[in-house]
């Protein structure tokens, strides 16, 4: 392989930046946002040169590695510190730092009256340190370095107002959640030690090729369970509503553009267990036709509006995640939605920023309204967006969401139909909420009182929503034009691109079956929400199914019932039962002392003849003993 | 004359010593009746010394009437220092060591 040594400071520049900014304490106040964002763009330069280098490379030579120390030696087991940048890492890798970098100068001005935007921005290098270690690592061991580095860094960044109990809360339940997650990865690495042998990722798919299926199986689903606790994937996405409680930056970089996307990442750099173990695929399958259906019926409901976009995230990680569920026919998709969500997911959150910015922090949507007029700039990057996820060409969602939809459907037979179908009543829903938010914050009438004063954002903020908005509709031409991002990526699944024998149907047909579900759900949206009233209030006496959507489809409540009241109960029980057992015994044992010796004491009379008594009946009862054992 | 007697009157001194101990207050007479109870023992050694015609019980005796010398020294002192403080020789009055 390759080797270079430039590597090491995608990761170290964004290091520095965290460290530096965290150590200096208040004294970087004042150009600690100007160092953090220059780190993070420094990265995203490297990353451009290392871009550049690798197309100059022929196909088979592209992936380069860079030894860093050897991290473990035991005897025969050698761990290096290492990192492989091949196809796939790139891509993540320029849409981490640029997507990143664009965040950071948005947060200049998103943070400008934040005491501790010093430490803001510490916390977002440190991200993107762990999220290129994650995307970078060569093993899975440094692959889990850089997952728990993003998970403290998301724990820190939601939790970053934490003065507010709630949020504080919030930011708890999404470090406990991903926890779960984590445990799978940890098992995952440990059961491929114990049975391949090893955890880097060439050694693993090494042996994956003469290793049992059970193994790989259970590999498989423990790498499932990793992935759905990062990306807030059923059974683990409670999580991601509640963290938007972060600012609004965060909720763009993290809980939507990049450390939620982990989890298809790492399905998807572990393509050889999956593609070796049917029964995990199909439950990545299951786990994504779920949540994309969980977070689109959630999405319907929120008023919210960072809590839709929220929903709207974890439905759309469920096209990707199903997609990498395909098999090779659509790992390509996946990292193709991923990328063109980033930009056009990443974007809207922005946007909901700027139109928070511009309203008091208001992110009730049903206090929106008639917005377009007083934020054009948002409105036009925010409907640019707004296009691209529900799937209108020539934007990008459009390409992406169609491949992975044409894709479900020719995955033969039975599976195929009802995972195309699922996928298409996803993109119906997903065209139903995405129009509701557009038409409750921009076009509808107004409904917030006169001391709002909605307004324009400052440029440094509607840039960055400006250059996502360009990438949310050119993307998705520019990655299918000539299957270039198919192509680019496929030789790191070792693909030879021979998959399209068969056809369900053909791709035209698809797209026109998916623009008619994108129209019944628009249509829907704007009769209801454009052309009837709207009540600045959410009505109350509405029908079972909205109170459950609105209650996040009970999941709260399932975990609470299924989990932590169990939980609470197996504690309380366990603490009953040391109470009553354990110190039970102890204090039996004192008392029966106790008893007893105030039970004797009461023949200490204190008269000499009592004793001299005692000793009399003592000394005759010794010797009749003694006459009647010898006798 | 048949030396099981003696026996029988080593085992009624020590009775009446017994008793007394037992049954009188005044510390003066339970002393004495110890001293009654260890010459009923000294009596019963020298007895059996002489059933089995060996003299070891002679010389325990010895020991005995020694050690009760010792103890009638200690003794009548305590007895003494008692009666100084409390103006009382009865064994019934000195019953602070229940409290």
């Amino acid at each position: 392989m390759t080797t270079s040594n430039s590597l090491v400071y995608l990761i170290a520049l964004p290091l520095a930046g965290a460290l530096i900014l965290l150590l200096a304490g208040r004294r970087a106040d004042k150009w600690g946002h100007l160092l953090g964002t220059a780190m993070s763009a420094g990265s995203f330069a490297v990353g451009l040169y290392q871009l550049n280098e690798m197309l100059a490379r022929s196909t088979e030579e592209r992936a380069v590695g860079q030894k860093l120390f050897t991290w473990i030696s035991v005897g025969t087991f050698n761990i290096d510190a290492g990192l492989l940048l091949d196809q796939l890492s790139i891509c993540f890798v320029l849409l981490i730092t640029g997507v990143g970098t664009l965040i950071h100068i948005y947060s200049i001005s998103y943070m400008s009256h934040d005491e501790n935007r010093r430490r803001f921005f510490a916390y977002l290098n440190l991200f993107i340190a762990s999220m290129l270690l994650l995307v970078l690592g060569d093993s899975y061991l440094n692959l889990y370095v850089g997952w728990e580095g993003v998970g403290l860094a998301s724990y820190l960044l939601i939790g970053f107002w934490n003065q507010k109990p709630a949020y504080a809360t919030a930011s708890k339940k999404a470090f406990v959640m991903n926890r779960i997650g984590d445990m799978g990865l940890s098992l995952a690495i440990m059961i491929a030690f114990a049975s391949l042998g090893s955890v880097s990722f060439s050694g693993v798919e090494e042996a994956s090729h003469h290793a049992s299926e059970a193994a790989l199986t259970g590999i498989g689903i423990m790498l499932l369970v990793a992935a759905a606790g990062k990306s807030a994937q059923f059974p683990l996405q409670a999580w991601l509503g509640d963290a938007m409680a972060g600012p609004t930056p965060v909720s763009a970089l993290i809980h939507a553009a990049t450390m939620v996307t982990a989890g298809v990442y790492l399905i998807v750099r572990s393509n050889f267990i999956f593609d070796a173990a049917p029964t995990a695929q199909l439950l990545v399958v299951i786990v994504g036709a779920i949540t994309l259906l969980f977070g689109a019926l959630v999405g319907t409901a929120k008023d919210d509006i960072k809590k839709a976009l929220a929903a709207s995230t974890m439905s759309q990680i469920g096209y990707m995640i199903l997609a990498a569920g395909l098999g090779p026919a659509g790992y390509a998709f996946a990292i193709m939605h991923l990328l063109t969500h980033g930009f056009f997911k990443a974007g809207m959150f922005l946007g909901a920023g700027s139109v928070m910015h511009g309203m008091n922090d208001e992110v009730n949507m049903r206090r929106y309204g008639a917005l377009r007029k007083f934020m054009p700039i948002t409105f036009i990057t925010f409907g640019l967006g707004y296009l691209a996820i529900i799937g209108v060409p020539p934007f990008a969602g459009f390409y992406s969401k169609d491949l992975i939809i044409e894709t479900a459907f020719n995955a033969g037979g039975l599976k195929g139909i009802l995972l195309g179908s699922t996928t298409l009543l996803g993109a119906a829903i997903t065209a139903f909420y995405m129009t509701r938010v557009m038409v409750l914050t921009f076009t509808s009438p107004k409904r917030w009182d006169d001391n709002q004063h909605p307004h324009e954002s400052p440029i440094l903020m509607w840039l960055p929503m400006a250059i996502l908005a360009i990438g949310s509709v050119t993307t998705g031409f520019l990655f299918t034009k000539g299957d270039a991002l198919a192509n680019w990526i496929n030789p790191v699944f070792g693909d030879h691109g021979d998959h399209h024998e068969e056809h369900l149907l053909e791709p035209i047909v698809v797209s026109g079956m998916a623009l008619t579900a994108v129209l019944i759900g628009v249509g829907i949206a704007l009769a209801k929400y454009q052309f009837s009233e709207v009540d600045a209030e959410a009505p109350q006496n509405v029908s079972i199914f909205t109170r459950i959507a609105r209650k996040d489809l009970m999941q709260d409540s399932i975990n609470e019932a299924l989990f932590m009241r169990p939980g609470q109960a197996l504690t309380s029980g366990l603490v009953k039962t040391d109470d009553l057992v354990i110190d039970g015994t102890v204090r039996l044992v004192g008392r029966t002392a106790i008893g007893a010796g105030s039970e004797l004491r009461k023949t200490q009379t204190g008269f000499a003849r009592s004793y001299a008594v005692l000793i009399l009946i003592g000394a005759i009862a010794l010797i009749a003993g003694i006459w009647v054992v010898t006798q | 004359m048949n030396p099981y007697n003696y026996l029988y009157v080593s085992a009624l001194l020590f009775t009446i010593g017994a008793v007394g101990v037992v049954l009188r207050r005044n510390a003066i007479v339970v002393f004495m009746c110890v001293e009654l109870m260890l010459n009923a023992a000294n009596l019963t050694l020298v007895t059996f010394a002489r059933i089995n015609g060996s003299l070891e019980g002679q010389v325990v005796a010895f020991f005995t009437m020694v050690v009760a010398a010792c103890e009638v020294v200690v003794g009548l002192a305590i007895i003494v220092a008692i009666y100084r403080s409390r103006r009382s020789a009865s064994v019934d009055d000195a019953s602070l060591l229940k409290r």
